[in-house]
């Protein structure tokens, strides 16, 4: 597909490699020579440096005979003109970024009437992935599928849990747990194990089940899988904004820790039930004093990097509380992983996937089957949400009848809105959804999977 | 530096060249000649060799602007020492240095020949020698790009290195389509030559091989008299085509897409086409006396600056023998080259522009010191980095031919011939003055100065940096860093 990307931020950048790495004609536009030449020297895409709510810059990108065009400049403003324009010049799919709280109640009349076709706003996901966290405090990853009734959850092995050198297939005699686990990471290496493969502490598992069987199976493994009491969040941003309005929702105690006396009596008006410290979240003392030793949830969410990580370094040797940290720029994810301070949320991976997601489901229907798609483990593994249709080859065999290629599991299949975790005489009607899980990237369809 | 990618790379231009050379053992075939086996041989010689090069996939994909610009010189170089060796092994050119040089004036499309005769040469010599033209008309990589999947960041830094001009713009976001789009306009205007030369009554061989040539905006001829004997309307076909293929491409493109307007506001081809017109009656006027009335002395006039301008190289007749004022306007054309993005050769009109317009800005800064001025082309802001790289191209670019020169006027040769030797081999022109003229041939050199002008030629098409990065320790350093 041909797609025009204004804004070569963060974001921008990030969408011009995927989207250019799955095959489709990138054209980015930004007002920045510098940034336009970068993003143009490090990929094969065009760069048109300009103006992306100009129209003769647009015709320039090439909007006349574009699919798509995505605007993720840093001013919502400007993202929702250049939508504009090139719907009324171009008539193509738009995308357009929208972080501002103010619209967001009116995020569907802008959308319905400026004719988007999808609004994201990064804040509002980063809150909600972070809520979903906070859902299975020893979890460090969690995504939820068909229509959120299959969750996916990625855990750490702690030393002495009952899941070490214990073997996959007798994991349901041992555990009394129906839950599948398609991935374990172990160190560097990524591995799609079988029924012989043994857990070890250290490994990091990922967990596909129902979600009532997860938190059966969080249960018995004797982890607490409630929802967190209370949290303290530092900064009070917009993501921190989302994040408080759905906790307390769900009955969490919220504490905010904000700098800036003005903002925190904004916050105060925004969050009538939610504790707000003004303050400085450097100070240690301060942490101490509100009780950061026997906090549930800790999340830094301050717009400086380096800050969250001290931060949330700071909270790990003070407490047990599950850490949040929120990471905008910094490329180096390895790093960071390897400090342990827990789930480390990346915004622009979050809208960047999004985004991905909604690109793979267009082109859905020019050819491939895809419904969803989710990257774990540093975009090595890919999580598919097929849709089978009539004709498709694995449709009505038995799993152990199919021979799919290395490194490739079928994670679940909805059958008529029932989830069933697979075995091998589990089979696969027309209709169904199914979630395959891979190593191996780029797949299109489900056919795709078999040898 | 990321040597396994630069085999690999390396391999499929020695694989590709292997097809290249089963062309000319195919004329062989036809025409029934005994060298037509030997083209043959080393064609399936390099198809093998490359092909065993491609086998392993390269470790790491890593690549960045200096394995692009290593990977370019060293493709060129590896090119021309094997294309040199079927001249060498039929017997027609003995001796290795001399074939070398025929070769890599090919490949550079400069068309300065060691051969005091052509006419003797095989077919299938003939047809490689006026091919290799065609072939580095547009580039090898370029080519190759378009055929083959590469890596993906590579594409870039390749194009960049190869493609001749100050800035290169992609046509389409992806550069492999672009490499496609750029082969098919190449091969399109290849094909019109071919179909107009044969209107003239050419015979179906020498209309391919000379249009080869034209296109390519080499110069090698398969008449002893370059084009002087043929007939006036294929030397208007050829002066046509000359002067289209130094033009720009993307103007076609901008055409094929129906953006007319755009492509005739391109500064560049207005301006070429100006000197090339004002050159040609300049020349005309001062030459009317030796012929018969004026029209006679334009087309030949006209002839020749395309030829210069172009960097082709073809002579419709001895402009050796024209006053020095012409003579004069013509190695002036020599420096000035074809646009930047087309086949020719030289310094490019763009940089020309650049830099007459930096000027420009520098004196009206020298009068008004707090003055903001900025280059501009098609009304579009320069920016300062390419013009400053121009200004250091051109600063490089005296000083090479400058040493080159000097090495040059080792030799037995007078100022004229030697000056104008390095220059049409350095801007890729062909013919020069005195005994280098369009009847002479640069075989009485000696083996230094063949070596130095081998230099000049791959400099010259490359754009000076790929080749001279080629010598910086600093390159070769760092085995697979990243």
């Amino acid at each position: 597909m041909k797609i025009i990307i204004v804004g070569c931020g963060n974001v921008g950048a990030t969408l011009a490699q995927q989207l250019s790495n799955e095959g489709h004609d990138i054209t980015v536009v930004d007002s920045n020579e510098k940034l336009v030449g970068g993003i143009s020297d490090a990929f094969d895409v065009l760069g048109v440096v300009g103006n992306g709510a100009s129209l003769n810059i647009q015709r320039e990108a090439g909007v006349d005979n574009t699919d798509l065009l995505i605007a993720v400049t840093g001013s919502d403003e400007l993202n929702l003109l250049c939508c504009l324009i090139a719907k009324k010049a171009g008539g193509c799919h738009t995308i357009a970024r929208v972080s501002n709280p103010v619209y967001s109640k009116e995020i569907g009349f802008i959308k319905e009437e400026l004719g988007l076709s999808m609004i994201i706003n990064p804040q509002m996901a980063a809150a909600r992935e972070i809520g979903r966290l906070l859902k299975y405090p020893s979890a460090l990853k969690v995504d939820s599928f068909v229509k959120s009734r299959v969750e996916l959850v990625v855990y750490k092995i702690p030393e002495n849990s009952p899941l070490c050198n214990v073997q996959l297939k007798d994991m349901d005699r041992t555990i009394h747990c129906n839950v599948l686990i398609p991935v374990v990471e172990r160190g560097e290496q990524v591995i799609i194990p079988d029924g012989n493969f043994e857990l070890k502490a250290g490994d990091e598992i990922t967990i596909v089940a129902p979600a009532e069987n997860t938190i059966e199976f969080f249960k018995r493994i004797g982890v607490p899988a409630a929802v967190t009491k209370d949290i303290m969040m530092i900064g009070g941003g917009i993501t921190s904004i989302y994040l408080a309005k759905q906790l307390i929702a769900m009955g969490v105690k919220v504490k905010i820790v904000e700098r800036d006396p003005v903002r925190c009596e904004e916050l105060t008006e925004m969050l009538p039930k939610a504790l707000i410290i003004c303050g400085d979240a450097t100070e240690k003392e301060l942490l101490i004093e509100e009780g950061i030793r026997n906090v549930g949830a800790f999340a830094a969410m301050t717009n400086f990097d380096e800050e969250n990580i001290m931060l949330a370094l700071f909270a790990k040797s003070i407490s047990k509380a599950k850490l949040i940290t929120k990471v905008h720029r910094i490329a180096y994810d390895e790093i960071i992983d390897s400090l342990g301070i827990g789930s480390v949320i990346y915004p622009k991976y979050i809208t960047s996937e999004s985004i991905i997601k909604y690109v793979r489901a267009m082109r859905n229907t020019i050819g491939s089957n895809i419904e969803t798609l989710y990257r774990l483990n540093d975009n090595r593994v890919e999580v598919l949400e097929f849709h089978i249709r009539k004709d498709s080859p694995v449709a009505g065999i038995p799993l152990r009848e199919l021979k799919l290629k290395k490194n490739m599991i079928i994670g679940c299949i909805t059958h008529k809105g029932q989830v069933e975790m697979p075995n091998g005489d589990s089979v696969i009607d027309v209709d169904d959804m199914v979630i395959l899980i891979t190593t191996t990237t780029g797949l299109h369809d489900i056919s795709d999977a078999l040898k | 530096m990321n040597y396994s990618i630069i085999r690999y790379i390396l391999s499929s231009v020695i694989c590709f060249e292997g097809v290249f050379l089963a062309l000319p053992a195919i004329v062989g075939a036809i025409y029934g000649e005994k060298e037509g086996t030997i083209y043959g041989i080393i064609a399936v010689i390099c198809m093998l060799a490359g092909f065993a090069g491609r086998i392993r996939k390269p470790k790491s994909t890593t690549f960045y602007a200096r394995e692009g610009f290593v990977c370019v010189s060293l493709s060129w170089i590896l090119l021309s020492l094997v294309g040199a060796l079927p001249f060498t092994l039929t017997g027609e050119i003995p001796f290795y240095i001399d074939a070398l040089f025929e070769t890599v004036s090919g490949f550079t499309t400069t068309g300065a020949s060691i051969l005091p005769s052509v006419e003797e040469l095989s077919y299938c010599t003939s047809f490689w020698r006026l091919f290799t033209h065609w072939i580095g008309g547009m580039g090898v990589l370029v080519f190759i790009m378009a055929v083959l999947p590469l890596a993906g960041g590579s594409n870039m830094h390749l194009m960049r290195a190869e493609s001749p001009g100050p800035s290169v713009s992609k046509f389409v976001p992806r550069v492999k389509r672009t490499a496609m789009i750029l082969y098919g306009i190449y091969m399109v205007i290849t094909i019109m030559e071919i179909l107009a030369l044969k209107i003239a009554g050419m015979t179906l061989f020498d209309s391919v091989t000379l249009s080869f040539a034209t296109v390519g905006t080499g110069g090698f001829a398969l008449l002893n008299s370059s084009a002087a004997s043929y007939s006036t309307a294929v030397q208007v076909i050829i002066t046509i085509f000359m002067l289209l293929c130094s033009v720009n491409f993307t103007v076609y493109y901008l055409l094929l897409i129906k953006k007319g307007k755009e492509a005739l506001l391109n500064e560049e081809v207005r301006y070429f086409f100006i000197i090339v017109f004002v050159s040609a009656i300049m020349i005309a006027i001062n030459i009317r006396d030796s012929f018969g009335n004026f029209a006679e002395a334009f087309h030949h006039s006209i002839f020749q600056v395309a030829s210069i301008i172009s960097t082709s190289g073809f002579a419709s007749c001895d402009f050796n023998l024209w006053p020095e004022f012409s003579k004069a306007i013509l190695v002036m054309l020599m420096f000035v080259g074809a646009c930047a993005g087309s086949t020719g050769g030289g310094f490019k009109v763009s940089r020309l522009i650049i830099l007459v317009k930096a000027a420009k800005n520098e004196i009206t800064a020298a009068i008004h010191p707090k003055s903001v001025n900025r280059v501009r082309i098609n009304q579009k802001g320069v920016p300062d980095g390419t013009v400053r790289a121009v200004l250091v191209y051109l600063a490089v670019y005296v000083l090479i031919g400058g040493i080159s020169f000097l090495i040059v006027s080792l030799d037995k040769y007078d100022m004229t011939t030697n000056f104008t030797a390095v220059m049409t081999t350095f801007n890729n022109v062909g013919p020069g003055l005195g005994a280098v003229g369009p009847t002479g041939n640069f075989g009485g050199f000696s083996v230094l100065s063949k070596i130095v002008m081998i230099f000049d030629m791959l400099i010259g098409r490359l754009e000076i940096y790929p080749m001279l990065v080629l010598f910086v320790p600093g390159t070769w350093r760092g085995r697979q860093s990243a």
